[in-house]
């Protein structure tokens, strides 16, 4: 073992149990402490004993070597991240080691200065660096929550509703723009094999503008419905986006178009060969 | 080399694309279903793909040529059972695939081709 | 991988499935990088002469991507600019292949040189 992992390897080995106790006691004190910091604490410690004892570079964190304390930082970044802890908690949490490790150092090293010195420099590096490693990974961790979360809403934005038999509709309620259109299309073209339906009627009354790209974006979803066998009635259709359209010259392709949901529905029930009739009362 | 299976039900011939298509192979079914076509006397084409996962401009392209020939030798085509994510990206790819038509399943394509003849009878 | 013939198409296409299964695309996605990869493959080999696809699993920041170079020593394009034009309505052809992959991938880039040979790089991030 390198001189300095030694120096390390002594001082952790000493008394594991009030190391921890210290360095719980020091979270609590100045921060918040999750209820699992103890043991936290204590993977924690063992995982970086662990990688000292086998002579891990002590200047840098990446590499093999530092393997297994990286996943269990990790690991508490990630449960800490989906707790909704704070950044700034979890950076807590790893750089209160410092306290009971300085504690140590000096008591193991008193008399020798430089020594002395030079090892806490050593501990303060390495610490920063792990922390700042927890950071980086609780960053990930929030950015993936985020996104999962975006997905969802986005999703839940635009439902696909069975109408009728053979009928679907999606209210798009939104500005439409390259993802949402995605989605959509991937969900109503989804429904449309599940359900078998032929006829799908997309109500832009919840769209504010219709411009080229815009336009586009229904175009190419209108042409995958065809493609799989299905049609498509476009509704919704507000006077003003109505003016737009022929103004810039957007070419529906044949698409029908209706004013209401209900008009779409009245002409999707026809195209499918119902007839609806009113008992009298 | 390998020759996709064209069964007769009636006057309709049916295809069902299984396997992912060598260029040649596909060239073989064009082939292949022109001279069934026309040792049939078959009215119609069904082309079943869905289990088809991905459809590259080769094979739009024979699924159009296969539908224009069919035509010429008086018979309808109809692809069916396309998959969600072929249908985006046939879009994304620029295909319109202009020409064939499209049913959701064999069901549907088997009541468009009816629909046809009973209108071709009439005429 | 070596693209030499017609079944190397066909193996391409199934490597990128594995590749893009292995890095978890959406279904969609991984129709997209297939299909543009058959067409890619398709040119080298019919118009390429022959060539090779190389592949990397790129990573930038938290994303991560898959990377795919096409390459042949073939006669090269000589217009670029039309070829990347919708060829669609003029037939068969490299032109849907070259145009249609573009949009159906994040990022593309093709460099090509009359009498030496073709390189398209794709690439498309999960």
């Amino acid at each position: 073992m390198k001189q300095e992992n030694a120096v390390f390897d002594q001082v952790l080995k000493a008394s594991p149990e009030e190391f921890i106790k210290t360095w719980v006691s020091e979270v609590a004190a100045t921060g918040s402490v999750s209820g699992s910091a103890q043991n936290d604490a204590r993977e924690l410690f063992a995982a970086i004993q662990a990688n000292i004892a086998s002579d891990a570079d002590l200047n840098r964190i990446d590499g093999d070597a530092w393997a297994r304390t990286r996943s269990v930082l990790a690991a508490l970044s990630q449960s800490r991240a989906a707790q909704g802890a704070s950044a700034g908690d979890t950076n807590h949490f790893v750089m209160s080691i410092k306290k009971p490790l300085f504690d140590a150092l000096q008591k193991d090293l008193g008399a020798d200065a430089r020594g002395a010195l030079q090892a806490v420099w050593l501990a303060s590096t390495l610490i920063d660096k792990l922390a700042q490693f927890t950071a980086t990974t609780y960053q990930r961790s929030r950015e993936d929550v985020i996104q999962r979360q975006q997905q969802e809403l986005l999703e839940l934005s635009t439902p696909v509703v069975k109408l009728w038999e053979g009928v679907l509709a999606v209210p798009m309620i939104g500005t439409l723009d390259s993802s949402r259109t995605q989605l959509v299309m991937e969900s109503l073209l989804t429904r449309i094999v599940e359900t078998g339906s032929e006829l799908a009627i997309i109500d832009i009354t919840g769209v504010p503008t219709v411009d080229t790209l815009v336009a586009q974006h229904l175009l190419k979803t209108v042409t995958a419905i065809r493609l799989m066998g299905a049609d498509c009635i476009i509704s919704g259709i507000r006077p003003q986006i109505a003016q737009t359209i022929v103004h810039l010259g957007i070419d529906l392709q044949g698409i029908v178009t209706k004013a209401t949901l209900a008009d779409a529905l009245q002409l999707a029930m026809k195209k499918a060969g119902f007839v609806i009739t009113r008992n009298k009362a | 080399m390998e020759r996709i299976p064209i069964l007769k039900m009636g006057r309709v011939l049916l295809v069902t694309i299984q396997v992912d298509l060598q260029d040649q192979v596909a060239l073989g079914l064009q082939d292949d279903l022109s001279a069934r076509i026309e040792q049939t006397g078959a009215n119609g084409v069904l082309i079943d793909i869905s289990a088809l996962e991905i459809v590259d401009s080769f094979v739009g392209r024979m699924l159009a040529s296969i539908s224009g020939i069919a035509t010429v030798l008086d018979a309808t085509t109809v692809v069916v059972g396309m998959q969600p994510a072929v249908a985006i990206t046939l879009v994304e790819l620029g295909l319109s695939l202009e020409g064939v038509r499209t049913a959701l399943n064999v069901e549907r394509g088997m009541a468009m081709l009816a629909v046809d003849d009973r209108n071709r009878i009439d005429d | 991988m070596s693209l030499l013939g017609e079944r190397d198409i066909v193996m391409c296409r199934q490597m990128v499935r594995r590749l893009t299964q292995q890095i978890k695309f959406t279904l969609v996605d991984q129709t997209k990088m297939i299909t543009a990869a058959s067409e890619l493959s398709r040119n080298t080999v019919v118009y390429g002469g022959g060539g090779e696809m190389r592949w990397e699993i790129v990573a930038q920041g938290i994303r991560t991507g898959l990377r795919l170079w096409f390459e042949d020593k073939g006669p090269g394009i000589p217009d670029i600019g039309l070829a990347l034009t919708d060829g669609w309505t003029s037939g068969s052809g490299m032109g849907v292949g070259l145009s249609g992959s573009r949009r159906l991938v994040n990022e593309f880039e093709i460099r090509t040189v009359v009498g030496e040979g073709t390189c398209v790089t794709i690439t498309r991030w999960k």
